[in-house]
């Protein structure tokens, strides 16, 4: 384990009693608690830590924050790895393994960094330019770019994890725990308001972790009055604190969502047992943001060399972690808020070789305390070249002249191991532009600043553009009672503390920092997607004008780190190009998350056996207990098939479907929609949604119904029965019960609020068994039901009430396999019991259970339809020769006039047939398309060709002893008798089309 | 994720309901006297204005009520829920 050489002797949040090891690219480190993996790699003198996206430069850490765009790592090995953390928001555990991404074998030495060489073939749009064409070799394309790219490795095997899912409600939920957000929290639980703080840091105080005891709120350090105040935050009963926990996504209404990191900053051995991540989803009545802001980089030639960080992150190393990040430190600002960098490396033993300062002439509290620290300050002055491969070795620094167009003079090399750069602060406005608020461009400070609000929430702090620490204090504290107060709560507010800091003078902002004219240098403004000043110009040179169009073509923004860093001064470069100002090309939309989210948290509990829910009918443990295979309908699972030992699917399904027309088949029918329809209007109801007539079926009668979208295609079909005077009972196919019922409710609430009729769902009420074939009569007659079966007395197509085995039933004389057929409902809970009866009733019968594949055999051989299979919401009663289910002299019903539109009455049709192969043992594949020759089949000579039609069903029927198939085919009925071909990969498989049905076409067996 | 008053349950998440598009347009009472054109307009034209919305949505895990609501399409505020028998509230009349 190699010495923390960076790790000062005191002073920092770590805890120097708690030393963890870790290891980094396969190499033994050691740090402490409280660092993270880029404090304790830095305290390591590690810069050095991946490779960039495109060219493979050597990247360092740029960061300390989740703004970090260079430092991502890949933690864990083996199949449960986890990719795309940044090194600055790892929390260091003891036995924590990271690996740099996108460098191979590592990334000092790195075979891919031979792309640079030939980056002058990888600019802007590159990817659009040189994988366009052919287009064949997309595929391959696609595994270069994905090799090239290797933004880390997903994981293969399943999540170890666990996660949650929490809804809260709050009056005002406060993002951002630092001074701005404690002073909001602190007022707002002052009124007595349910309050929730999000900070994504493991700790409150945001800034003022990373600032010295120079400054001082209330005559303290800064950071007793953030213990203070968290503690009696905590303390205060309506308050709730979430530490490491991200606010990422402010949606509408005031619904935001926050994920809280519980287990991710543990070994998993402290883990174990509590969820990793939990999922809060809070509507909010206030919200306060108070986000804080992300330090800019500054756009100068070759500013990406490792070791090249934000000032603001330096300050984090020294102040929060005890590390220097360097022993020889060159400035590089147009601020004054960087001086204090170059003072704190300092007061930590470093030497600062200079301070290079973009302007003119810099004056001032800090600048002098700087001069007096003994620190060359360079004003007006710019680096214009940097050195140093692996990690930055020194500067060229030259004059500016008067605009900053350019520099002048003879250049100066300066030595230095780190270079700390500020471009300035941008408000972190993501949750404030996710709300829909409306941002202003500040010309003077050149940020963007929250304007107009969308929704219930205001911005404090430097979330707002106010960076003093007094300002942020007392507009946070401002903030967070009038949050309260317009939550409905009353308070007063109380005076803000004293705070004594040092004040800034103005700074300058220089987009992007002349050089000397030199080869090769390059400009980044995005690190993480390589993308350089010469890009975002060469897409404006191209054409592109709008921002959205130049951030996809140049990928500028669309890392994983959203360009948190490099987005606005990537604007300003686009304006300067297409001679806009920056407000007159608006800036890109942000979207959520604000960082990135794991697909646990979101999936939470719903992964697994509890995904979606399952529903299973009474009688499911007895076909569990008797061997069947499932099949999943929708959420219910029905019996697919009883296999016998030694038996294959296909064995079983044919003797299924043999024994229920020689003798009896029984089927598990409980998952059938059941819609109970009572009152006065009932058969009008009827009338109006079904294209059939109702108002003369007789009590005891049942009849079949095809139900129309308004646009007259098929939606649903099923036998309802009339049960009393103003007593229907509808069903519907087991996957459309819910749609259906919402659907006629629908129209009874929308437009026929004077029908005096009520639906009921009773589809999980009653538990319904089918027998069918030339036994099923005798079988129930063997339960001894108290009504008379004969053929006379109980017809096809009706409903009888009763008892049987003691209790309710309504038995139905229907049949969707065409032989003799009784389907007995009684109360869910004796479905089981039943189930048992039929089976003992019918063993001398060899009563044979069938599944949904049987079943879907036996109706395809009658040409039954399935809707859904044979029908996809472009299909007519007439396209399925079911005009004879279409009422002529009903007025109207739904769907009606639809049928009589220019397309649908005229025109060339699918219409639905059969088809027989020429060779009896060939089963086509269902949705295979049919063509009119052989020379249509693929391979063809000159696509496309001219589909005529598709198989929607085909089995082999035991019954039929050969192949059968259902197909929709244009003109098919005109077409009955003619040959074509169904269209397979390398053959073409005639048949013959026929009429769909197939079996029993008198219909003679209905009778048993 | 909207909050939207249901008029029978209160304020509920949006997950709970299902939009039913435009609000208002009568089915007409004698379809067959409708030329293929005007047919179509009833049957697929909706006026997707930026502003104000008048829609229908159905409380569908919940009390399965059809109701009407007026929306700001542009911030996607609320501005009323009222009753499928009830006129719509003309804008500035909305509490
Ligand atoms: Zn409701």
């Amino acid at each position: 384990m190699s010495d923390q050489t960076h790790r000062l002797a005191a002073g920092g949040g770590v805890d120097r009693t708690r030393p963890l090891a870790f290891t980094f690219n396969g190499r033994a480190y050691g740090g402490f608690g409280g660092d993270t993996l880029a404090s304790a790699l830095l305290a390591n003198g590690v810069h050095l830590v991946g490779r960039s996206f495109k060219y493979h430069r050597p990247r360092g850490i740029l960061s300390a924050g989740p703004e970090e765009t260079n430092a991502l790592v890949q933690l864990g090995r083996g199949g449960a790895t986890d990719p795309n953390h940044p090194a600055t928001t790892v929390e260091l555990w003891d036995g924590l393994e990271a690996r740099s991404q996108n460098c191979w074998p590592g990334p000092r030495f790195d075979l891919g960094s031979l792309a640079e060489s030939a980056s002058p073939l990888i600019t802007a749009g590159f990817y659009y330019k040189t994988f366009m064409w052919p287009a064949r070799l997309w595929p391959l394309y696609e595994r270069i770019i994905r090799h090239a790219g290797g933004l880390g490795r997903s994981p293969t095997e399943p999540d170890p994890d666990t996660y949650e899912h929490v809804n809260a409600h709050c009056d005002v939920l406060v993002a951002g725990g630092g001074p701005a957000g404690l002073a909001a929290a602190r007022a707002a639980a002052g009124t007595g308001a349910r309050v929730i703080v999000a900070e994504q840091d493991p700790a409150f105080g945001g800034a003022l972790l990373n600032e010295t005891e120079e400054t001082t709120i209330a005559g303290a350090p800064p950071l007793e009055w953030v213990e203070r105040t968290a503690g009696e935050l905590a303390a205060a009963e309506e308050v709730r604190l979430l530490p490491r926990t991200t606010v990422f996504a402010y949606y509408d209404h005031n619904y935001l969502a926050l994920v809280e990191r519980l287990g991710d900053h543990l070994s998993p051995a402290e883990g174990t047992g509590r969820p990793r991540q939990r999922l809060w989803k809070v509507r909010a009545k206030q919200v306060v943001l108070a986000t804080g802001a992300i330090e800019r980089p500054l756009v100068f030639a070759d500013n990406d060399r490792p070791g090249i960080m934000l000032a603001g992150a330096a300050r984090a190393y020294l102040n929060r972690y005890g590390v220097k990040p360097g022993n020889r430190a060159v400035v590089f600002t147009g601020n004054d808020d960087a001086y204090r960098a170059a003072l704190d490396m300092v007061a930590a033993g470093a030497t600062v070789e200079a301070i290079v300062d973009l302007r003119p002439e810099v004056s001032g509290a800090l600048p002098h305390r700087a001069l007096d620290a003994g620190i060359p300050v360079l004003a007006g002055h710019a680096i214009v070249a940097t050195h140093g491969r692996h990690r930055i070795q020194g500067v060229s620094v030259m004059a500016l002249n008067d605009d900053a167009t350019g520099v002048t003079g003879a250049a100066r090399d300066l030595a230095c191991d780190v270079v700390l750069m500020s471009g300035g602060w941008n408000p972190a406005v993501h949750l404030f532009s996710q709300s829909r608020g409306r941002l202003r461009f500040d010309d003077e400070r050149a940020i963007f600043v929250p304007d107009t609000s969308a929704q219930a929430e205001r911005s404090a702090g430097a979330a707002n553009g106010t960076f003093s620490l007094a300002q942020c204090l007392a507009e946070g504290a401002r903030a967070g009672l009038a949050a309260a107060q317009e939550a409905g709560l009353d308070g007063t507010a109380e005076p803000a503390p004293e705070v004594d800091e040092t004040q800034e003078s103005p700074a300058r902002t220089v987009w992007v920092v002349p050089t000397r004219k030199t080869r090769g240098a390059r400009m980044f403004v995005d690190f993480q997607g390589d993308v350089t000043v010469k890009d975002l110009r060469g897409a404006v040179r191209e054409g592109y004008r709008s921002v959205e169009h130049v951030k996809r073509y140049t990928t500028a923004g669309m890392g994983l780190d959203q360009g948190k860093t490099g987005n606005v001064a990537a604007l300003a470069v686009v304006a300067e190009a297409v001679g806009a100002s920056i407000p007159e090309i608006g800036t890109t939309t942000f979207r959520p998350p604000y960082t990135p989210v794991t697909f646990g948290a979101i999936a939470g509990r719903d992964a697994g056996d509890l995904f979606d829910p399952v529903r299973k009918t009474p009688i499911h443990r007895w076909h569990a207990d008797h061997g069947a295979e499932f099949e999943d309908v929708g959420q219910w699972q029905r019996p697919w098939y009883y296999p016998r030992k030694g038996e294959s699917m296909h064995d079983a399904v044919q003797r299924e479907c043999l024994a229920a027309r020689r003798s009896v088949g029984i089927l598990d029918y409980s998952t059938l929609g059941k819609i109970d329809i009572q009152g006065r209007d009932g058969a009008e109801l009827l009338n109006r949604v079904y294209t059939n007539a109702w108002s003369k079926l007789a009590i005891g009668r049942a009849r079949y119904g095809l139900m129309l979208g308004e646009d007259g295609m098929v939606m649903d079909d099923g036998v309802t029965s009339r049960l009393g005077e103003t007593h229907y009972l509808m069903t519907t196919t087991t996957g459309n019960a819910a749609t259906v019922l919402g659907w006629l409710e629908e129209w009874l609430q929308t437009e026929w609020p004077d029908l005096k009729v009520h639906l009921t769902s009773v589809s999980e009420q009653w538990a319904t068994v089918s027998l069918c074939g030339p036994n099923s009569r005798r079988v129930v007659a063997a339960l001894n039901p108290d009504i008379a079966l004969d053929g006379e007395a109980f017809p096809h197509m009706s409903v009888r009430e009763g008892r049987i085995l003691g209790v309710a039933t309504r038995i139905a004389r229907v049949s969707f396999t065409g032989e003799l057929g009784f389907e007995v409902s009684v109360p869910a809970n004796h479905g089981l019991a039943l189930w048992e009866a039929c089976m003992e009733a019918g063993k001398d019968y060899d009563i044979t259970p069938y599944g949904t594949e049987a079943m879907h055999v036996l109706r395809a051989e009658k040409g039954f339809i399935i809707v859904g299979q044979e029908t996809d919401g472009s299909i007519t009663p007439g396209d399925l020769g079911m005009d004879w289910i279409v009422s002529k002299r009903k007025a109207d019903f739904i769907g009606k006039r639809s049928l009589a539109r220019s397309g649908v009455a005229g025109g060339e049709r699918k219409h639905l047939v059969g088809l027989l192969t020429d060779n009896a043992n060939e089963v086509l594949v269902e949705g295979a398309q049919l063509v009119e020759d052989a020379q249509s089949c693929p391979p063809v000579s000159r696509p496309p060709v001219t589909m005529v039609g598709h198989v929607t069903s085909s089995y082999m029927s035991p019954n039929m002893g050969r192949s059968i198939a259902l197909a929709m085919v244009k003109n098919g009925r005109d077409r009955i008798g003619a040959r074509l071909f169904v269209a397979m990969e390398g053959k073409a498989i005639p048949v013959s089309v026929v009429r769909p049905v197939f079996f029993d076409p008198e219909g003679g067996r209905l009778d048993g | 994720m909207y909050l939207i008053p249901c008029p029978w349950c209160g304020e509920r998440d949006q997950s709970e309901f299902r939009s039913g598009g435009e609000a208002h347009i009568a089915r007409p009472l004698e379809p067959e006297h409708l030329n293929d054109g005007a047919w179509a307009d009833y049957l697929f034209m909706r006026t997707n204005p930026m502003g104000l919305y008048r829609e229908r949505w159905v409380h569908a895990h919940g009390c399965r009520r059809w109701f009407n609501m007026l929306r700001d399409t542009v911030s996607d505020r609320i501005l009323a829920v009222y009753h499928m028998d009830e006129a719509p509230p003309e804008p500035g009349d909305e509490s």
